[in-house]
């Protein structure tokens, strides 16, 4: 069983140190140094932030090795990549590069409409969006090792993030109540192998852990998914597209371990500058969502 | 009149940052009873304190910015503190891979990341020497290593009680215990419990 692999059991470890921490997207050494400072517990290393996806358009791909390897050079903290949806051989590139965690990302282009990556063979660990149960339980099996919210990546808006995570943790509190018979159905409705759906109605979580990301601007935010159960945060176009990255990437490392306590977060929310600018998001054309890549 | 049970001892695990809540179980399944703490006021009632595995430079930042690097010192001059990966750096007297801030409560000297990147992180089964079957109790340990460090030097005053390909892995001073793995991501409570027992 997958749980019980040793290998896999290294993988979500390196999640559980991640806890209570953020994960900044960064381009360069430069950013991923302000990043380390700031106290980010890893850096995950990109071509260009979703917000500058967004703008540009055109095919968003693996990150170009000369720049992870510059960033694996300037900081102790773990480094992460993201590689295309399907995209089996960006993975080995990645893991041939030694980074420590792997993001399969719909922020990045799919290379496959079809088929996720089987991360089962892989000994880096990866980490998967997912906007419900369903897919994200999916993703678990095929052997991803921490779950993180799709949220609408580069919007600067957190409403899908809230949507996501709140719509996992009720679907993992509705099974908890339910009986044997009951979640052989489920499994068919989440369309989820019924292993780890026995798994979530037993213990009320996944068997990962569960980050939240897409759409973070503000310590604020950062602190809401955590209320919401997130476990860690990761922030992409929200620090380095803000007008003061320094400050606001300290402050919202502070609000993510005092996420329950408002005055902490009162400090954390000062002379911050103005955040990034946000999106509506339904008034996005539905070809330019990110998190409906995947399934 | 039945007796009434000893009240369980009241252990901290700083929850800044990293796997705070694994400790919190480790403790309850050891006999303790866990306190999360995350500023100064904290540390008060408390018997002793471990500082979980996570990101070293992280806890560091947010012990400097909450006040906690005082009352913290103080803590471990007086108090049992049990440190495991992360908690082992911020104990140890000096740090490299980088140099970073350290409290300096356990003479030894830490290499960070010193296995290497996620790739090389390993679950090993480790053998202890006679001095923790005798307080711990007989058999191997699993050992999980997650980017951990290597202790490169010990000082007189520190006691190895397992060592991993060479090194030390869990070592004591005092009433203070150092692992470099990660006990409290396995079900084996007796790395927790030899803790207890310095309080």
């Amino acid at each position: 069983m997958l749980l019980k692999d040793e290998q896999y059991r290294l993988k979500v470890g390196l999640a559980e140190m991640l806890k209570g921490g953020v994960i900044m997207d960064v381009v360069n050494a430069e950013q991923a140094v302000i990043a380390e400072k700031a106290g980010a517990a890893a850096v995950m290393a990109l071509e260009r932030v979703p917000a500058d996806i967004r703008k540009e358009g055109g095919v968003a791909r693996m990150s170009p090795v000369s720049k992870i390897r510059e960033i694996q050079a300037a900081v102790s903290i773990p480094v992460m990549a993201k590689a295309r949806i399907g995209h089996f051989m960006e993975a080995r590139i990645l893991e041939a590069l030694a980074v420590d965690y792997i993001d399969e990302s719909e922020v990045l282009t799919p290379a496959d409409e079809e088929h996720h990556i089987d991360k089962r063979d892989f000994k880096v660990p990866f980490v998967c969006g997912a906007r419900n149960l369903g897919e994200a339980l999916r993703r678990i099996a095929e052997g991803a090792a921490m779950i993180r919210t799709k949220g609408e990546a580069g919007s600067g808006n957190i409403v899908e993030a809230v949507r996501h995570i709140r719509t996992i943790v009720k679907e993992m509190k509705q099974l908890t109540v339910l009986g044997r018979e009951e979640l052989v159905h489920e499994a068919k409705n989440l369309q989820a192998p019924l292993e780890m759906v026995e798994y979530v109605a037993a213990h009320g979580k996944l068997p990962v852990p569960n980050f939240s990301a897409g759409g973070i601007a503000t310590p604020a935010d950062a602190a809401l998914v955590m209320q919401l159960g997130a476990e860690a945060v990761f922030v992409g176009s929200g620090i380095f597209k803000s007008a003061d990255p320094e400050a606001r990437a300290k402050a919202i490392v502070k609000a993510t371990t005092y996420y329950r306590d408002p005055v902490k977060l009162l400090e954390a929310s000062e002379d911050l500058g103005m955040a990034m600018p946000g999106l509506d998001i339904s008034k996005l054309p539905e070809g330019e969502l990110m998190q409906t890549r995947g399934w | 009149m039945s007796a009434m049970p000893s009240p369980r001892k009241k252990v901290g695990v700083l929850a800044l940052q990293g796997d705070f809540e694994a400790h919190a179980k480790a403790l309850e399944r050891a006999g303790a009873e866990p306190v999360l703490v995350n500023r100064a006021g904290d540390l008060e009632g408390i018997d002793a304190l471990v500082i979980p595995g996570g990101e070293s430079t992280t806890m560091l930042k947010l012990i400097g910015e909450t006040g906690m690097k005082e009352p913290l010192a103080d803590f471990t001059a007086k108090k049992p503190v049990f440190g495991t990966c992360a908690g082992a750096i911020l104990l140890a007297k000096e740090v490299t891979n980088p140099e970073q801030f350290s409290f300096g409560a356990v003479d030894l000297s830490i290499e960070r990341n010193a296995y290497g990147r996620q790739v090389d992180s390993r679950v090993a089964t480790i053998e202890p020497g006679e001095e923790f079957a005798k307080r711990a109790g007989e058999g191997g340990v699993e050992a999980v290593f997650i980017r951990a460090p290597i202790i490169r030097r010990t000082g007189p005053g520190v006691r190895v009680l397992a060592e991993y390909a060479g090194d030390p892995v869990l070592v004591e001073q005092g009433k203070h215990l150092i692992a470099t793995f990660h006990p409290e991501l396995t079900s084996d409570p007796r790395i927790h419990r030899l803790f207890l027992t310095k309080i």
